[in-house]
């Protein structure tokens, strides 16, 4: 299961300050729609001073959430209002020797419940703001919410980036993919799809050059057709797209068009545009074809 | 205080007999299957011995139609892989919201390389609706894939005549039968089954090891590409030991047959309801008159399970949790979603599942246990009233982020 620490396990087989407090004149419910999780913290707070006298909760939810929930009602009692509102999830999560990173939710739900019984105290309108989303990156806590955010923001394009402005798969790397999948998501929007610019202009060929090119080995020749789609790579993926050779047959290559490209109305553009380098590279003509066609043909 | 085991669906102790019959294969007969020297000649025998066991516990009819594979997981995926590439022409699933990860994730993804998945719903108690099921059987539809018995509920589902619906059809039809095996009757060889996932630590064998059963006739196309291993179905050097210890452990599991039916529906009865005749507000989830005999799911409700889990394991009481918080997902379990379960009690599902080791003794031990645990996690939950012992009559209802 969880690899929770002794702080946690204890929080969560002892919980403090548990149950209804009667003479509570701030009271907070919060709850996750994520985890299902839900809290209500109730503040016994003195009119005068402002300090928390007494805090108690109910918890409904896994031993993380409890156990948060009891370190909340630890921390705040003997505070100031404005001294308990400056608690971040961090310093709960810190009390309990770190959370998992799954549940790192926990704790700032424990930190939300606490603005929301001080709003109450003081009879204001609390509203949450924050949303969350799937956990991507497991190493640094970071949901997909907070990718998307930031992609948006600051124009993100690539993996590397957002790793750069997030930590998001910055250590093992397993969630490369499901960044990648965010991305694509959140730029889907502007599906601008890789219409294959001429980027560099093609060397001048030398007048006659084609006619005296020497007949390619096969080898040679798939080397070539390998070498010209590693090429034209660099330009599909700034459009969060790529291309993988699947299978090359006579004068048909097959390829996948994956990212943004795919089923994008513009796939056929972007095909052509690649089959145009490739006869000019090769001085022959090919066709470039979807790889599902070659599923056909079989 | 020994500590009881009621994971049985999440996998199994290893039977002392497969065990036993796996380690000559370690140490002397540890050659490879296909080389004639002393070193290998008793496994390719042995292996063959083990298919043929594995014939009999499916009731296949050849015993080339048996092709061992790493477990559940990779039968799942290749059959549905298999199907999608011998008929290109199809590129529609049918399958259900209920199924494992090892269908559904794939089928996700399937879904997203352009194929179309069409995932059947369930009602209250996880029942499949067969008119719709017919209704959405066409030319394009590749492969239809519906687990026999749920893992989580152990509901079972009538794929033998869903087979025949799609045989006539004339589409193929594959079972994740992975928690149905040597748990309720299965005669391959009467149905239109095509092809068939189980896995060897469900039924007290050793993990990594399981057996896609692939009907002679059936249009297969293999997920890997290497030697003659399984006639080319699955290359790869043999995973001797596993197939000698599955062949061992499905041999016991047909004899056992009676004691999973008989002794161990007894037990998972008298648990199920000596908890539910103490504890208010709970209630068994799936389809209780057709489930397997040895699993119990009992939705808690207002608590959560990874609380009730650990209070549990305190107690030396492994069970599981269709709840969000343990399986390393934040969502309440899919399948108690897809039965409409409310998420207050979905959180606080808790599966026990038997098998033939667990004793009367132990059973009555986790009926004591359980109680005071569903009222110390109560008392501190919103949702409750301690006083008056019910839901709290004000219904709690937070802010949600
Ligand atoms: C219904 C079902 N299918 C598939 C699997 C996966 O099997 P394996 O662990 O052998 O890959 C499991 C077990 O986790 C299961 O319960």
């Amino acid at each position: 299961m969880w690899d929770y620490t002794e702080k946690v396990k204890e929080h969560f087989f002892n919980p403090r300050n548990t149950g209804v407090l009667e003479e509570a004149n701030g009271v907070g419910d919060v709850g996750s729609i994520q985890c299902g999780d839900a809290l209500r913290l109730m503040l016994k707070v003195e009119p005068e001073t402002e300090i928390i006298l007494d805090a108690k909760f109910q918890t409904f939810g896994c031993g993380s959430a409890i156990a948060s929930s009891s370190a909340l009602t630890e921390l705040v009692k003997g505070k100031t209002l404005d001294e308990a509102l400056t608690i971040s999830n961090q310093d709960i999560a810190a009390y309990l020797d770190g959370l998992p990173p799954e549940k790192m939710h926990c704790s700032v739900m424990g930190r939300e419940a606490l603005q929301a019984a001080i709003a109450n105290y003081r009879g204001e309108e609390w509203k949450d703001d924050h949303e969350e989303g799937e956990l991507i990156c497991k190493c640094y806590a970071i949901d997909s919410a907070l990718i998307e955010s930031v992609v948006r923001e600051n124009s993100l394009t690539t993996l590397e980036q957002v790793t750069h402005y997030t930590k998001a798969g910055g250590a093992c790397a397993s969630c490369h993919e499901k960044i990648e999948e965010v991305l694509q998501r959140t730029l889907a929007a502007q599906c601008s799809a890789p219409a294959v610019k001429p980027a560099e202009k093609p060397e001048p060929a030398p007048a006659a050059a084609s006619a005296e090119k020497p007949k390619l080995t096969n080898l040679q020749r798939m080397r070539k057709i390998e070498e010209i789609i590693e090429s034209v790579r660099p330009m599909l993926q700034r459009d969060h797209g790529d291309i993988e050779i699947v299978d090359i047959v006579g004068k048909n290559i097959y390829v996948n068009l994956k990212g943004a490209c795919m089923g994008c109305a513009l796939e056929a553009a972007t095909l052509g545009s690649i089959q145009q380098k490739l006869f000019e590279d090769l001085g022959e003509y090919v066709r470039l074809l979807p790889a599902s066609q070659l599923e056909m043909a079989h | 205080m020994t500590p009881i085991y009621l994971d049985n669906n999440a996998t199994t102790a290893c039977d002392p007999a497969v065990v036993a019959a796996m380690l000559p294969f370690f140490t002397e007969q540890f050659g490879n299957a296909s080389s004639i020297h002393s070193f290998g000649n008793q496994v390719g025998l042995a292996i063959k011995a083990a298919r043929s066991q594995i014939q009999a516990l499916l009731g296949a009819e050849h015993d080339s139609e048996i092709i061992f594979t790493s477990g559940g997981t990779e039968s799942d995926n290749t059959a549905i892989l298999s199907a999608l590439k011998a008929q290109p022409d199809r590129k529609t699933i049918i399958t259900t919201k209920v199924e494992h990860p090892a269908v559904l994730a794939f089928c996700d993804r399937l879904e997203k390389e352009g194929y179309v998945v069409h995932k059947l719903g369930v009602d209250g108690r996880g029942r499949l609706d067969l008119d719709e099921y017919r209704s959405l059987l066409n030319d394009r539809v590749a492969i239809v894939s519906v687990m026999w018995a749920n893992n989580e509920t152990g509901t079972i589902f009538p794929v033998e005549e869903m087979a025949e619906i799609a045989h006539a059809r004339g589409i193929q039809f594959h079972t994740d039968a992975v928690q149905a095996v040597g748990k309720i009757p299965i005669d391959l060889k009467r149905s239109k089954i095509d092809m068939l996932s189980l896995s060897g630590h469900k039924l007290h064998g050793p993990k990594g090891i399981g057996v896609l059963y692939l009907r002679r006739g059936t249009r297969y196309r293999a997920l890997f590409h290497g030697g003659q291993q399984e006639r080319g179905r699955r290359p790869g050097t043999e995973n001797s030991t596993g197939i000698i210890g599955l062949g061992k452990a499905s041999e016991l599991v047909m004899q056992h047959f009676s004691t999973e039916n008989q002794e161990v529906r007894y037990l998972r009865d008298k648990l199920e309801k000596g908890i539910l005749a103490q504890v208010p507000r709970a209630f068994p989830t799936g389809d209780l008159n057709n489930r397997l005999p040895n699993t119990s799911s009992i939705a808690f409700e207002f608590v959560e399970g990874e609380g009730i889990l650990l209070l549990l394991n305190k107690l030396g009481i492994a069970a599981s949790s269709g709840s969000a918080c343990t399986s390393g997902s934040l969502e309440p379990s899919h399948v108690m979603r897809a039965m409409g379960i409310p998420y207050t009690a979905a959180h606080g599902t808790i599966r026990f599942s038997l098998s033939r080791y667990n004793t009367l003794e132990e059973v009555e031990r986790v009926i004591e246990a359980v109680p005071p645990i569903i009222t110390q996690l109560r008392k501190i939950s919103p949702y409750w009233n301690e006083a008056t012992n019910s839901p709290a009559a004000q219904a709690f209802a937070p802010a949600y982020a």
